[in-house]
């Protein structure tokens, strides 16, 4: 017993690099005790305790996520009707309304996003993976996009309030979308990057082989046999911004009224523009039956559109690693 | 790669896929401004950082002049009469993160053990997914719940459970001068927390324990180890700066949660919570809270600071974060 468990240390010892210093030299105090015979109950037990345990835990993890979406179902499906999704928000304390307006507004704000993060974040993948690939340049901005990807949402929200916002002096749907496109721009890169790198290398140089220039062969051959990764990630970037509420507290603001036009006081450029998890963060908070009704009913939309797109692109593409 | 990158004669046929070869001039002109173009998208993920890191510094000048390192000393945040302190909220970012981590990270990696070692990969791909889908749920949806559900449930069953029992008197446990029943508190936050960032050390850690050789591992097994001995003794140790950096990863979105901790922290500006059912708050719900009310140029300047602040404490740990998962990939040779 007590031979097989000095084997056992050595061999991780040797095979981990990092802590090698363990593997040579004479046995300290603690290599010896882990010499003394332990009774082979006590390791099944122990090793039993922790299969458990594992058990436990990743049940409980899923639990927690079944009861949120059932919270927010229960509480939320009696908001939804027809007019949830086409009227305006009721005064305070009245009752009926919707959140039309936030709907418009949070489809608008996003979609404003996704066209100016993803053309960019996919050229930025496609530089990382075809040009820079480990040079020091790329190696540098692979870095930054990592750290990037872990900014708080909210200090997006700060920056794009310090760039626009201020010296504009007026919040705007569009002030969103920057922040939202600043988000999604370094996943966008990444995850263009890692699903280019899936692709052969002998596409590739059978194409340049053949004459057809670098970038026909990029777009046309490379981006071709990567297509449904890269619809995947991209839909996924833009569903997870879509749930954001930090980065628009500061940003789009929020608004009682549509969306109208592009420069005015209710425009795109010119003013707060509602949008859902801003307006669900407000309703949530307010003391009146109808407004926390309707919270929750902007809950339930947003978590069925979050979900359902990341249920719906896992079937249709069956990639299991993407976030 | 670029020796490649050669000119060759027009009756070369492009491969299926590529449109039509375009004449010569426009091929010449093709690739250089595809790479300007890729290039530029290229930098502009690192630019984008850099210029965040100077409109902050930039806006939080005022404020950084002004106050200079009272900001982060003093403890209340109380623009109105005249105080603006990050000490009590960075006590508050410290404590919920660090509630968040201890009860995360030894969940997450038995989860990945699981995952790894002890179901099957079907079984493991739906486990997985269901994991996953927790991490697809917006910060406002565990904020609402938080408050609907978990807040009441710490004040009636929790709280006074520990509170009025021997448990009560220990520190940390005791409730201090500003508790407010227990349910909106640091625990509360920090309990989300946990759940928040769970799927995501998950993920980390399971690619990391995929990493390990598997003939390392068999021989392990091989010589009669349990699934928990293989674990603790071999893999751990051979993807230990791995699961560092999944560790790191966690720690940095802990640290910048707004919403939830906005929601269930109980916005508590002005002291350093005692104990861990007292209320508090941390930097990011901070800004969140208080921003729509800052009216003179400094406390808008003061609150970009502390957006400044929160983002110099997350860039560390994500940087180590890096460093250490690069270090992973580069002693198995794989992808983490």
């Amino acid at each position: 017993m007590a031979q097989a468990r000095a084997a056992d240390d050595g061999g991780a010892g040797v095979s981990a690099p990092a802590t090698s210093q363990n593997g040579v030299g004479a046995p300290s105090p603690s290599r010896l005790a882990a010499l003394r015979p332990r009774s082979h109950r006590r390791r099944k037990a122990v090793d039993a305790a922790i299969r458990g345990f594992s058990w436990v835990a990743a049940c409980a993890g899923i639990a927690i996520m079944v009861l949120i979406v059932w919270e927010v179902i229960r509480r939320g499906i009696g908001a939804i009707d027809w007019g949830f999704f086409t009227e305006l928000p009721p005064v305070v304390g009245e009752e009926g309304g919707g959140l039309g307006n936030a709907i418009l507004g949070t489809i608008v704000i996003t979609a404003v996003a996704a066209l100016i993060a993803l053309p960019m974040g996919f050229f930025g993948g496609v530089w990382l993976a075809e040009f820079g690939r480990n040079g020091r340049v790329a190696t540098a901005v692979r870095m930054v996009a990592n750290v990037n990807m872990g900014i708080p949402s909210i200090v997006v929200g700060v920056f794009i309030f310090a760039a626009l916002v201020r010296p504009l002096q007026h919040y705007s749907g569009f002030a969103g979308s920057l922040a939202l496109a600043f988000i999604m721009l370094p996943v966008m890169a990444r995850t263009t990057e890692d699903i280019l790198n899936l692709v052969p290398n002998e596409l590739r140089e059978s194409g340049l082989a053949m004459g057809v220039p670098r970038w026909r062969v990029t777009l046309g051959v490379v981006i071709r046999a990567a297509r449904s990764g890269l619809i995947t990630g991209a839909v996924l970037a833009t569903v997870r911004v879509a749930g954001e509420t930090a980065p628009l507290l500061f940003t789009a603001l929020s608004s009682p009224y549509w969306l109208d036009g592009l420069f005015g006081p209710e425009g795109f450029f010119g003013g707060p523009t509602a949008n859902l998890t801003k307006t669900v963060y407000d309703f949530s908070g307010m003391p009146y039956e109808r407004m926390q009704e309707l919270a929750w009913g902007g809950a339930l939309v947003v978590i069925a559109a979050v979900l359902g797109l990341n249920v719906l692109m896992r079937l249709i593409f069956q990639r299991g690693k993407e976030w | 790669m670029s020796t490649l990158d050669i000119d060759v004669s027009p009756q070369a046929t492009p491969p299926r896929g590529a449109a039509k070869a375009a004449p010569r001039g426009h091929r010449r002109l093709g690739d250089p401004v595809f790479r300007v173009v890729a290039l530029v998208c290229g930098l502009s993920v690192a630019i984008a950082m850099f210029t965040l890191a100077g409109v902050l510094i930039y806006n939080s000048w005022t404020a950084i002049s002004e106050l200079g390192l009272t900001l982060l000393t003093t403890v209340a945040w109380s623009p109105s009469s005249g105080s603006y302190g990050a000490l009590a909220a960075l006590a508050g970012t410290a404590i919920t993160t660090v509630i968040a981590m201890v009860i995360a990270v030894p969940l997450a990696l038995v989860i990945a053990l699981l995952l790894t070692e002890l179901v099957p990969p079907r079984a493991a791909r739906v486990l997985g997914t269901g994991i996953e889908m927790l991490a697809a749920i917006p910060s406002i949806i565990f904020g609402m719940w938080g408050l609907f559900v978990l807040v009441p449930f710490m004040q009636e069953k929790v709280a006074p459970l520990v509170t009025e029992s021997w448990l009560g008197r220990l520190p940390l446990l005791a409730p201090g001068p500003t508790f407010q029943g227990g349910g909106f508190s640091m625990l509360t936050a920090g309990l989300v927390l946990a759940v928040m960032i769970l799927p995501f050390i998950t993920a980390f850690s399971r690619d990391v324990l995929l990493m390990v050789p598997r003939v390392t591992k068999e021989a392990g097994y091989g010589m009669g180890s349990t699934t928990w001995e293989v674990l603790r003794k071999i893999s751990l140790r051979y993807g230990l700066s791995g699961i560092v950096g999944a560790t790191f990863i966690g720690l940095g979105r802990a640290l910048g949660e707004t919403m939830a901790v906005a929601y269930l922290a109980g916005g508590a500006f002005l002291e350093v919570p005692r104990s861990v059912f007292d209320p508090g708050t941390t930097v990011a719900s901070l800004i969140a809270l208080t921003f729509n009310e800052a009216r003179t140029e400094l406390d808008v300047s003061a609150l970009i600071a502390m957006g400044l602040v929160l983002f110099a404490i997350t860039m560390v740990f994500q940087v180590l974060a890096q460093i250490w998962l690069k270090r992973a990939r580069r002693t198995t040779g794989g992808r983490a």
